[in-house]
């Protein structure tokens, strides 16, 4: 078997919010290109630990981290610049979380911030980044009409579409369908799973048959600490723990 | 008694108490639309005052209650507006933000002759200014700053966070998602508030009485350092100090002011109301 290339290197990652310590001593990796999937009940640092990817826990006052988090190498607090570092992370939160604007003004927000200023060029990235989240068929004819106006489900992929139009590297999902019902849910999955190819994944779920679906390898997170990381057909087969085992099978969380 | 009975005693007395504030409203508006109505005419509204301003028009008074709200919105608006979103977007929350933010929720309290005092006291003696329009508009404009900025630091917390979020997460700078993502979203609030403002500065009398306002004045200011007359201190002036103006001409001064405040807290209400209707989250 071919050694993976390492994209995110966590090394001994801790994370306070005022007192509570959300991430204790954690230490993985996160591969190139795969579909890296994290289940856990709620509190278990899930989301801390996604939002510590792109740094956007520094929005919080109370965070304090310690620890490194190395992304192609290189550390991602002190050797990029947080602005790059968040275009190359894209973010999909829970909620679809559309701007009170036009579809196009939506995807072409983020190019626009890094200087992109040509209609003709917008418009090339506007489509690409909508055919890639699978979405460019259902609102190619409606691309001057407000985002707020399309469906949950349509709403969530136009986020993913937002993304890809920076040109990001990773794409971090922080339970994306938990506000979606089954169809649209099809949807999501399928686009993050054509996604693949060129991204790298790290998705975070409560959904624990999500992550089977989806999931290349997956991390079981419990009060803020990594239980078990494997394959996922692993870890939905023959889990090594016990806890892991109760999760999956619904005896707790 | 039974609960219908007091249903209907309970909503009565609440209806008497609304018509009790809401007539001498009425009734104040009636009396000067009906006294006033009769002196307005364009020549009223244009010509120079004559006859130890018994008769001719109040045009000085107009332009020079114009000119004082510009001026006290050239000032204060940009300044209200940056201090708002300094304090809303990137001060911390910590001991000295929070006496800024008590410090200028209290500023709106102080009575409007203290301002005037403190006009009088920096900009007509300190800074040599003399009694003069620029002198005059500071003052307003200072007195409505806590207006526009607790206006606009209103305008900018209801901007729901996911914005600034979602802004920031695609790779854009704190400023740049400030100016694309906040802004945008506040500025008819800001509107709204700086509008209510100006209405407040047109029709006070305290401030400009000793920083700007002049008795008479034969001509038009013709620079930022001339004394102007302003319609608050006309309508004082020729009700109180020169005896003789008919009653018609100071009802009719009293209309032109009230239409004035009038017409600008009608557009701040257009204003909001549009964006009511356009907000979608």
């Amino acid at each position: 078997m071919v050694t993976p290339s390492v994209k995110f290197d966590i090394q001994r990652l801790n994370v306070w919010f005022g007192r509570v310590q959300a991430i204790k001593d954690l230490t993985l990796q996160v591969y190139n290109h795969e579909i890296f999937s994290i289940i856990g009940p709620a509190n278990s640092g899930k989301t801390s630990f996604l939002y510590s990817l792109n740094r956007l826990n520094d929005l919080t006052p109370a965070f304090r981290y310690r620890g490194n988090i190395f992304m192609d190498g290189l550390d991602i607090n002190y050797q990029y610049d947080v602005e790059n570092l968040r275009k190359m992370v894209g973010i999909v939160f829970a909620l679809p979380t559309p701007l009170p604007m036009s579809i196009f003004d939506n995807i072409a927000y983020g190019p626009r911030m890094h200087g992109i200023k040509n209609h003709s060029r917008l418009m090339e990235i506007a489509e690409k980044s909508l055919t890639e989240a699978y979405i460019w068929e259902e609102v190619k004819d409606r691309l001057r009409t407000s985002a707020m106006n399309l469906s949950g489900g349509q709403q969530q992929r136009l986020c993913i579409a937002r993304i890809l139009a920076v040109d990001p590297e990773v794409i971090l999902f922080d339970e994306p369908t938990s506000g979606l019902d089954p169809i649209s849910t099809a949807k999501v999955e399928e686009a993050i799973t054509l996604l693949k190819a060129k991204y790298t994944i790290v998705l975070v779920t409560n959904n624990v048959s999500q992550a089977a679906r989806v999931g290349d390898r997956t991390a079981f997170f419990l009060m803020g600490e990594l239980v078990e990381l494997d394959e996922t057909k692993k870890i939905f087969t023959k889990p090594g723990q016990k806890r892991t085992e109760d999760y999956i099978t619904g005896k707790f969380g | 008694m039974n609960v219908k009975n007091q249903e209907k005693i309970a909503s009565t007395i609440l209806f008497i108490c609304t018509v009790l504030v809401v007539l001498p409203v009425v009734i104040i508006l009636g009396v000067i639309v009906v006294k006033g109505i009769g002196a307005i005419s364009w020549e009223f509204l244009t010509e120079m005052p004559k006859n130890g301003m018994s008769a001719g028009g109040i045009l000085p008074a107009i332009l020079g209650t114009l000119y004082l709200v510009l001026g006290a919105i050239l000032f204060a608006l940009p300044l209200g507006v940056m201090t708002a979103i300094y304090l809303v977007e990137y001060a911390r929350e910590n001991f000295l933000s929070r006496l800024i933010k008590l410090a200028i929720v209290n500023l709106a309290g102080v009575p409007s002759v203290v301002y005037g005092l403190f006009g009088l006291g920096i900009f007509v003696t300190f800074l040599q200014f003399g009694a003069s329009i620029i002198a005059g508009s500071l003052t307003l404009g200072i007195m409505i700053l806590p207006v526009i900025i607790t206006a606009t630091r209103e305008a900018l917390e209801t901007v729901p966070q996911s914005f600034r979020v979602v802004s920031l997460s695609l790779g854009a700078s704190k400023w740049q998602t400030i100016r694309h993502s906040v802004i945008p979203h506040a500025l008819p609030g800001i509107l709204t508030g700086t509008i209510l403002g100006l209405g407040r500065a047109a029709g006070e009398t305290a401030p400009i009485l000793f920083t700007v306002a002049a008795f008479y004045l034969p001509k038009l200011p013709t620079s930022v350092f001339d004394q102007t007359m302003a319609l608050p201190y006309h309508l004082y002036v020729i009700s109180t100090q020169v005896p003789g103006v008919s009653e018609k001409i100071r009802y009719g001064t009293a209309l032109v002011l009230l239409a004035l405040v009038l017409i600008l807290n009608l557009f701040a209400i257009i204003v909001r109301s549009r964006y009511r209707k356009r907000k979608k989250w």
